[in-house]
């Protein structure tokens, strides 16, 4: 039985929300889509400020996320998602319009899934939502992060160190993905 | 019919002419992938929600550099976030004319940065004009009963 596939969308462009957002519709996924980090803590049940029962927590299957944003950042955003017990598993995307590879590498060791440069293309969206649905079908034998890190440490073609086969978990890289340099 | 034909064929013609001419980058034909019967309207949406945060922006814009002392931080916030949402679009030559404003901005050279900003204020202005151009095309071809070409 499939599942709807839940992303929650964060930027302070509104320009930006509504591509992502319809990026997301098309490519069958369910958005929420909100305008800073600190709503989306609110929808995500982490404010601290207010009790989780004022809000129906949300449960998402992935979290999108702009890098430049006023008052919190992407990265302080993906911080507080990676440090809490509750939400640490939800894979979050970092979207950025500036490719600064120490900015890429600080956010992949903090924990996101992938760092995308802006603009989105509908292709990036496809092979994330892909490539999670599938990570979550077939659960890597490794600790789940070091199999990340090493995937993307390495070119394309080594082995992967997971016991199942990769060929299917390995989206072909496009040019806009970003790989932490050794 | 042939006022029709007449129609669409200036439609492709001047769309040929907006990316030959670098106004449009391929942004902007990713979005028009992703309008279709339930959304038949998302890239005019889209491009309006560009149009009126432009707008602001360049006030802002405006603002910022009359000042007595230029904050060149906060003129190049509001600069990124023009790229950003020009880029976003595919408005090619107001991202570019935004990238070099970001320049004399680092350099903290106002003289620069005035003259960079007039540019790309023109530069918006021209490509607002363009993209009005087109949706009034598209709007014509429809109620003369035809269906709008799809660029590739």
């Amino acid at each position: 039985m499939a599942q709807e596939f839940h992303v929650l969308a964060v930027d302070d462009s509104f320009v930006d929300r509504k591509v992502i957002e319809r990026l997301l519709k098309v490519s069958s996924c369910k958005v929420t889509a909100v305008e800073s980090a600190g709503r989306a803590l609110q929808v995500l049940g982490l404010d601290e400020e207010r009790s989780p029962v004022e809000f129906d927590e949300l449960k998402v299957n992935l979290i999108i996320t702009d890098y430049s944003m006023p008052e919190m950042t992407g990265y302080d955003l993906l911080k507080r998602i990676k440090g809490s017990k509750k939400l640490s598993e939800i894979p979050v995307v970092i979207m950025s319009s500036e490719d600064i590879q120490p900015r890429v590498n600080r956010c992949l060791e903090e924990g996101a899934e992938e760092y995308l440069v802006k603009p989105v293309k509908l292709s990036d969206v496809v092979r994330l939502r892909d490539f999670i649905l599938t990570q979550k079908a077939h659960p890597p034998q490794m600790e789940h992060n070091s199999v990340k890190r090493k995937w993307r440490d390495e070119s394309p073609n080594a082995g992967c160190s997971a016991s199942t086969s990769c060929d299917h978990l390995r989206p072909p890289i496009p040019k806009r993905r970003k790989m932490v340099q050794l | 019919m042939e006022f029709v034909g007449q129609l669409q064929r200036q439609f492709v013609q001047f769309s040929h002419s907006l990316f030959d001419e670098g106004f449009l980058d391929d942004q902007f034909q990713q979005l028009q992938k992703l309008q279709d019967e339930s959304n038949p309207d998302f890239v005019l949406e889209v491009v309006s929600l560009f149009f009126e945060d432009s707008e602001k922006l360049l006030n802002n814009l405006s603002i910022a550099l009359q000042q007595q002392i230029v904050d060149f931080k906060q003129v190049d916030s509001y600069v990124h976030q023009f790229k950003g949402s020009s880029s976003s679009i595919g408005a090619q030559r107001v991202k570019n004319m935004c990238v070099h404003l970001r320049s004399f901005c680092e350099e903290q050279n106002l003289e620069g940065s005035l003259m960079c900003f007039q540019q790309v204020k023109h530069e918006y202005y021209l490509v607002k004009n363009k993209l009005e151009t087109l949706f009034r095309l598209e709007r014509q071809i429809i109620e003369a009963g035809g269906t709008v070409p799809f660029i590739a």
